[in-house]
């Protein structure tokens, strides 16, 4: 008797500790994943189709080091002349930890004059930013800085 | 309610590259925070600047929530002639915002 007693207990804490297990994927999976290479690559991929992203041309501006996640100046130049044959068409802007991997996308022309772009960010990790920027002979080119964020950005309650 | 804050300079000559900042007030909720209680604070961000020339389109922005708040833009257009530059925000949960500046080329 007490020998079935015991299993019954056993039993029932397996169960319980199954159902904790399942109650709590859900909770996993609801969260934001952080954006992850798939997703970066998918979204470059979006923004560029099949075109060979090359490195160049682009300046990304970013402190290397961030104590505050919230607010991250960004400045992209673009060194490229700005004529109506050839010229910068957009900028985009992407990141590799933050629950998107897209932080914007900026639509120049011919009569911008400079291709240069400034804004603030948020960032919830340290991690990379990858900047690439869309010729009018449709050829991509990237840049990418490595930024260390010491208070991230998104963590706090709402109040 | 919506506030925008315009900075082009007042007065370029003719061919000048000019810098256009622009700063509009907004708490750009990312819809990935949570409250003490554990609900979701629902996105909400603008989605779009565009600025206009004398009514051409010279720039245009898509944001995501990995803009700051109170998102700050600024970007160059080259002085052609005088005219007046239109702004215009559009974001989530039917927000808009637009303001303009004017300026004299000589």
């Amino acid at each position: 008797m007490p020998k079935q007693a015991n299993s019954t207990r056993r039993h029932f804490l397996g169960l319980a500790g199954g159902a904790a297990v399942l109650g709590t994927i859900p909770v996993v999976t609801l969260r934001p994943a952080e954006a992850t290479p798939a997703t970066l690559a998918a979204a470059i991929r979006n923004v560029a189709g099949e075109a060979v992203v090359r490195t160049g041309k682009v300046k990304l501006d970013v402190p290397p080091l961030v104590e505050n996640g919230n607010t991250v100046p960004m400045t992209v130049v673009v060194s490229n002349p700005m004529t109506p044959d050839d010229y910068v068409k957009s900028i985009h802007v992407f990141n590799e930890k933050n629950p998107q991997p897209n932080i914007g996308n900026f639509y120049l022309g011919p009569h911008a004059g400079r291709a240069q772009i400034s804004t603030r960010i948020r960032l919830a990790d340290s991690q990379k930013i990858i900047a690439i920027a869309r010729l009018s002979d449709d050829s991509f080119w990237s840049a990418s800085v490595d930024v260390v964020v010491t208070l991230a950005a998104c963590t706090e309650e709402a109040i | 309610m919506a506030s925008a804050l315009i900075n082009v300079p007042k007065k370029a000559k003719r061919g000048d590259i000019i810098e256009i900042k622009t700063l509009m007030s907004h708490i750009m909720e990312t819809g990935y925070r949570h409250t003490a209680a554990g609900e979701v604070v629902p996105r909400d961000i603008i989605t779009n600047l565009t600025c206009r020339y004398n009514g051409v389109e010279i720039f245009r922005a898509d944001l995501f929530p990995a803009i700051a708040a109170n998102p700050f833009i600024s970007f160059f257009t080259v002085a052609t002639e005088s005219g007046k530059f239109d702004f215009e925000w559009v974001g989530d949960r039917g927000f808009s915002g637009t303001a303009s500046a004017s300026i004299t080329v000589e």
